[in-house]
């Protein structure tokens, strides 16, 4: 079962690449000849069509992790990398999860569902699939809560992540000054 | 202008000034041969792929120009592996066209389809497989581009043969847009002056110095820098000829078969910097004693070189060249900051008067006995003094390169050609072929062992037919000699898999056999008079078949796994009145 304990060991990169063919396989097959695990890795177009946007989550300490992006940024479809720090990103991720709920005990696993203000997808006789996206460690637990039911299948994206943005001080004061 | 593929292909390498190119055609690359007829370039026709990537490998280290190579698809594409992998190692300029099954049936196992995009991406800077004819303009600029620019590699183009065919409306694009590709010429100007700082300060500073110099076209820069400073230079194996053996400073080479000073120098440094190379571990030794007390510079033009292996104190990310010529302007300010004060800037004398010291102490050593065996060693001497100052010198791997790079005077840039960092046995026959090409007003030789030989000879009758007229010496001591060697000292002269015979296969008659013509040496007597027969023909290559000591050994010597503290000497300095 996965699990996203964020250990120290976890490092979040962003990596910017040009939207063509085969780039997937040069930025994996990098990570693979150096004997790196990817823990998770999310890749869609960004909002210029032209290149698409790589997180990755890697195991990995830091001193290899500084090689391997070095060697990363040497590909030529790289545009550009960042390491996103846990506390100055904004990460989630979707699971899609199918949970054994006899009729007995749809109602509690709804009742979860709701907690975790997640959605329910789909519904058959004797199990539901439920959608919820969030926080690694949120759909951990989730998944936790779930087991005693039994899970039939589940799915989870891979971690995407954005940096944080930047606070402007100076604006804010601006409000401030108009509020009093 | 409406073109096929094909002829876009030829017309974009001739955009490229492509003189000349290397290949053999077959089924997948067959339409791209048709229009090669009608080309200015010249085409040399190899027996065999692997010989067309080390010529276009020879061509490129001689000359500075990319090498170009052409195949077909599928086995022929798999032949041009080592010579890729070794262009990328030694980071030389390298475009490979290959052929590829016709786009619209790749996938199905079709007749020499391979995945040749697929095999090359990790020993490639970069790789294109063509789906559209209206591509080939760009993707050729772009491939001459990321060869030859930054830090120089192999790159591939593969061409499916229904794109060859493909009719297309001829454009030639102005300029390269890759928005990934970016490498940064110029060194930190911060960071320069520190360099320049230490470098006054440091009392056993040493110059490091790689292939990256030669690649930069930085020798005369380099040249300047050492005499600006007066602080002494190693030139490693990729880097043999880049500052001239015959300066005063120059300490030759260092590593695991480099000389005393040259090793020891680097081991005692207080600093060492280190311009275009990589810590390579034949450099190195034992990692963690390493220059134990030396501070580092790194200039590299890759980013990540710097800090790979160790730690730089000052990493300095730019070309070789160009990071230089700003070390000279912060050294001459530095210095005259120091002459003004009285103070001798760097102060050297007690560090040269060492190095002086450990020169004659342990210079290389082996002894010629009158009626005894050849040694390897005289006839690399002999084959020194009796060839021009600028003579190419081209080598397989093994014993014989080590001897050649040790014992040759390189006084010139790019007149030394081997395989450094892949280590590819039967380099020498076709990378001097490749070099004789380029530099076809120059001597070549290559220095070859029997067992390299093997590999890569059938190259030869390329050369006769081509009228390429390279001399090879080949050292034949029927052995693979530096396993031999090892198996000799680790592993208690336990000899597995290593005897070849002296005279199987015939040298002479197969190098006869292949239009060479062909002389066997047995005694020293014989030695000068033949290199001086071979110097004297100028139209067709020249084999001379060396017969060899088996016994002799490749010395000095850091046995793998030992610092470089503990360089083992040639076994008459191990006896008393030798090191301490």
């Amino acid at each position: 079962m996965a699990t996203s304990e964020m250990s120290g060991k976890h490092h979040i990169l962003s990596v910017l690449v040009e939207n063509k063919f085969g780039v997937l396989t040069r930025v994996s097959g990098l990570f693979a000849r150096r004997g790196f695990n990817i823990v998770s890795l999310a890749v869609s177009p960004t909002e210029d069509e032209r290149f698409s946007r790589m997180t990755i989550v890697v195991d990995a300490e830091s001193a290899p992790l500084e090689q391997i992006t070095k060697q990363l940024n040497k590909l030529i479809p790289v545009i550009k990398i960042a390491e996103l720090h846990p506390d100055e990103a904004v990460e989630r991720e979707l699971m899609l999860v199918t949970v054994k709920a006899a009729p007995e005990v749809r109602s509690q696993i709804t009742e979860l569902a709701s907690i975790f203000q997640s959605r329910i997808d789909d519904v058959g006789h004797d199990a539901i699939t439920i959608q919820v996206a969030g926080a690694p460690q949120k759909l951990d637990a989730f998944i936790d809560l779930l087991q005693p039911y039994g899970i039939v299948e589940l799915q989870r994206t891979g971690l995407i992540a954005l940096p944080k943005l930047a606070r402007r001080p100076a604006k804010l004061r601006a409000v401030k000054n108009r509020a009093v | 202008m409406q073109l096929t593929g094909a002829q876009a292909l030829i017309k974009s390498l001739e955009m490229e000034q492509t003189e000349v190119m290397f290949g053999l055609p077959g089924g997948a690359i067959l339409p791209v041969y048709d229009p090669l007829i009608d080309s200015s370039i010249r085409h040399i026709l190899v027996r065999h792929e692997q010989g067309a990537g080390h010529m276009a490998e020879g061509y490129a280290h001689a000359t500075g120009r990319p090498g170009v190579a052409m195949v077909t698809s599928g086995p022929a594409a798999t032949n041009v592996v080592t010579p890729l992998a070794d262009a990328y190692m030694d980071s030389v300029p390298f475009v490979c066209i290959t052929g590829q099954v016709p786009y619209s049936v790749i996938g199905t196992d079709a007749f020499q389809e391979v995945d040749t995009v697929g095999i090359t991406m990790p020993i490639t800077k970069h790789n294109w497989l063509i789906t559209d004819a209206n591509d080939i303009p760009r993707v050729v600029r772009e491939a001459f581009h990321v060869a030859t620019t930054g830090r120089p590699g192999p790159v591939l183009i593969d061409m499916p043969k229904d794109v060859a065919n493909q009719t297309m409306t001829w454009h030639w694009p102005d300029s390269v847009d890759l928005p990934g590709y970016k490498p940064n010429m110029k060194g930190h100007p911060k960071q320069i002056k520190d360099a320049a700082r230490l470098m006054g300060e440091a009392r056993r500073p040493v110059f490091y110095v790689g292939g990256g110099i030669l690649k930069a076209r930085a020798a005369e820069a380099l040249r300047e820098l050492v005499e600006s400073t007066g602080i002494p230079v190693v030139t490693t194996l990729m880097a043999r000829g880049a500052f001239p053996d015959d300066h005063p400073l120059c300490l030759g080479m260092p590593g695991m078969h480099g000389n005393y000073t040259a090793i020891t120098a680097m081991q005692e440094s207080d600093l060492l910097i280190a311009l275009g190379s990589r810590f390579d571990d034949r450099v190195t030794g034992k990692l963690d004693g390493f220059a134990p007390d030396a501070k580092i510079i790194h200039v590299d033009i890759d980013p990540a070189e710097l800090g790979k292996v160790r730690r730089p104190d000052v990493p300095i990310v730019g070309d070789c060249r160009l990071v230089i010529e700003e070390l000279v302007k912060a050294v001459r300010a530095e210095k005259n900051k120091a002459e003004k004060g009285g103070a001798a800037w760097p102060a050297l004398d007690a560090w040269i008067a060492q190095l002086r010291e450990w020169q004659e102490r342990y210079p290389l050593h082996y002894e010629q006995v009158e009626d005894g065996p050849l040694k390897p060693q005289f006839v690399i001497d002999a084959l020194r003094d009796n060839t021009p100052d600028d003579t190419i010198l081209a080598s397989g791997v093994g014993q014989h390169q080590m001897w050649a790079a040790q014992r040759w005077q390189f006084n010139h840039p790019y007149t030394w050609i081997n395989s450094g960092g892949l280590g590819t046995m039967g380099f020498a026959v076709p990378a001097a072929i490749g070099a004789k090409v380029g530099r076809p007003d120059r001597m070549v030789w290559a220095v070859d062992g029997d067992g390299c030989f093997q590999m890569t000879a059938q190259e030869l009758v390329t050369a006769s037919a081509e009228r390429i007229p390279v001399k090879i010496a080949i050292l034949n001591n029927a052995y693979l000699g530096m396993v031999r060697q090892w198996q000799e000292l680790f592993y208690e002269e336990r000899y597995s898999e290593v005897y070849l015979s002296p005279d199987l296969p015939d040298y002479v008659k197969w190098a006869e056999a292949m239009g060479c013509v062909a002389f066997r040496v047995d005694t020293p007597d014989d030695v000068e008079t033949t290199i001086q027969k071979a110097n004297e023909v100028d139209d067709r290559p020249v084999v001379i078949d060396f017969r060899t000591d088996y016994r002799e050994k490749v010395y000095p010597m850091v046995a793998a796994g030992t610092t470089n503290s503990e360089v083992i000497l040639d076994p008459a300095h191990d006896r008393p009145g030798g090191r301490d």
